[in-house]
């Protein structure tokens, strides 16, 4: 009998040759335009023919992205830090986070890229990206940070145990599963974000995969088009992996959503 | 004062913000290497009771007085063993100390020496998800074991655990008590855990107060043949009886 682990590669694997067999097979029987839908090897040969411009392209989207997801964890994790401390600080403070979570990030792109100058677009990018990434890493860290067993804070209490002490050796620990949550959705977000603000900066001195999308589409270039949202996708799914791996390299000791039991 | 109570507790009341009344007007001594069990119905403030002694909250009325002006080295049990999920058996037992600043390896032979008392020096190494719940009572024991308290406060330590497991460990705290000369001040709901047990049952009433002090005969070391003897079962009756309210105070 098949393992489930290699069931769990096997199966999405296999949905996706259908799928792409699938469509190649829609594309040449029913004579479908590229400009509406190319076949995937046409996308393929897109790939390979614009290697050097999409790789390119996709560094800059992976730096920003990357940049911001690092901003968002330290900020987030460093603010929900000071808030668990604080209650007034929280109390003064929090309602500005959810308006920075609340304030669609192509209506404040504009703002952005004026106040940092067309010359620093990146730092434009990573800003809004930020903004984008930033807000689940606070909120879960936050939450993780106030679902400390009681008891055990009290034990800590009893010890004698100093701020700093149940800080590092209580309420981060026991926050982990919680910011590492944060994190998964983050990375996403991170990336989503990069490209939404490339998308609302239009095609001032951006030259990630969002502005490879738009120009490909205004040329009419749609294999290259579809080419730069499978590196998109691609990018996606590594963050998503990479973050899952971490998490479950952390928790895999301890926490309930990790440890292997028996039967 | 006697000179043999540890800590003399006065008038002693509490209200929280709600303006929920816990406690009221609760006094009495707990006198050195005693054995008090506190028995009462759910919500009538006993583990109350028993943060305030820890220091974990304050009374809202009344005083309460240390032999030596200040409140020894405590040990908690909690209901649930209330251990750190990702830190192994030995790190669980090393907190306290390790909250005092003390080094790991200085204090290696003195955790493992506590974890030999109560069963567990073959599972130093492991993570608490890997112990049954009577063993992650023992961690939770021998961690409050290891600072070598004078006074041990329990909080209806074993309600979640099995009948069997609950009586090997009621017998291996009787044995640990007689060895550590601890004050033992200990919740619970058992009747009969709590007659085994103590050299003294305090009764609560369902308003937070004590209405009965009753002494519990019977020499230590207890076992099977206290556990069978008619004397346990007629003391046994005798605090269901207060429990209840059918004994006069």
């Amino acid at each position: 009998m098949m393992r489930y682990g290699t069931l769990r590669i096997l199966l999405p694997l296999l949905v996706g040759a259908l799928f792409i067999g699938g469509w190649e097979w829609l594309v040449h029987t029913y004579e479908i335009r590229e400009f509406v839908l190319p076949a995937p090897s046409r996308v393929a040969e897109a790939l390979v023919q614009d290697f050097g411009s999409l790789m390119g392209s996709l560094w800059v989207t992976l730096r920003v992205t990357l940049a911001a997801f690092l901003a968002a964890c330290l900020t987030g994790i460093g603010l929900a830090v000071l808030f668990s401390q604080s209650r007034t600080v929280e109390m003064a403070f929090f309602p500005y986070a959810v308006i920075l979570q609340v304030t669609p990030v192509v209506a404040i792109a504009p703002l952005i890229i004026i106040w940092v100058g067309f010359s620093r677009m990146e730092l434009a990018l990573l800003i809004l990206a930020w903004i984008v990434a930033f807000f689940p890493i606070l909120s879960n860290t936050v939450l993780g940070l106030r679902s400390v067993d009681h008891n055990l804070r009290d034990l800590f209490r009893l010890y004698g145990a100093s701020r700093w002490q149940t800080l590092t050796q209580l309420q981060l620990p026991a926050a982990l599963p919680y910011i590492l949550t944060g994190m998964k959705v983050s990375g996403g977000l991170a990336l989503i974000g990069a490209v939404v603000a490339e998308f609302a900066a239009g095609s001032a001195d951006a030259t990630g995969l969002a502005w490879r999308i738009l120009e490909a589409g205004n040329r009419l270039q749609i294999p290259k088009m579809f080419a730069a949202l499978l590196l998109l996708s691609l990018l996606g799914i590594a963050i998503f992996f990479l973050l899952t791996a971490l998490e479950h390299f952390l928790l895999r000791r301890w926490h309930e959503s990790a440890v292997k039991r028996e039967g | 004062m006697t000179d043999q109570a540890l800590l003399r507790l006065s008038g002693i009341g509490k209200t929280y913000e709600s303006g929920t009344k816990a406690l009221d007007g609760i006094g009495f001594d707990v006198s050195c290497g005693g054995f008090i069990s506190l028995v009462g119905p759910s919500g009538c403030g006993k583990s109350t009771l028993l943060r305030l002694i820890a220091g974990l909250m304050r009374p809202s009325e009344g005083s309460l007085n240390w032999r030596d002006g200040a409140r020894p080295e405590t040990g908690f049990v909690f209901q649930d063993a209330t251990l750190m999920p990702w830190a192994s058996v030995f790190e669980n037992v090393y907190l306290p100390l390790k909250l005092k600043g003390l080094a790991r390896e200085d204090c290696r032979a003195r955790i493992m020496e506590a974890l030999s008392r109560v069963g567990l020096s073959q599972e130093a190494g492991a993570m608490p998800h890997a112990l049954s719940g009577g063993m992650k009572m023992r961690v939770s024991i021998a961690r409050a074991l290891v600072m070598e308290p004078s006074l041990l406060l329990m909080d209806e330590p074993f309600a979640a655990l099995d009948e069997l497991t609950r009586e090997k460990l009621d017998d291996d705290l009787l044995t640990l008590w007689k060895e550590q000369s601890w004050t033992v001040l200990f919740v619970t709901h058992s009747v009969f855990e709590a007659v085994y047990l103590s050299e003294r049952v305090l009764i609560f009433s369902h308003d937070g107060r004590i209405t009965h002090d009753i002494p519990i005969e019977g020499g230590f070391p207890r076992g099977d043949a206290f556990r069978e003897s008619a004397l346990y079962f007629e003391q046994a009756k005798r605090v269901s009886a207060a429990l209840r309210g059918e004994a006069r105070p």
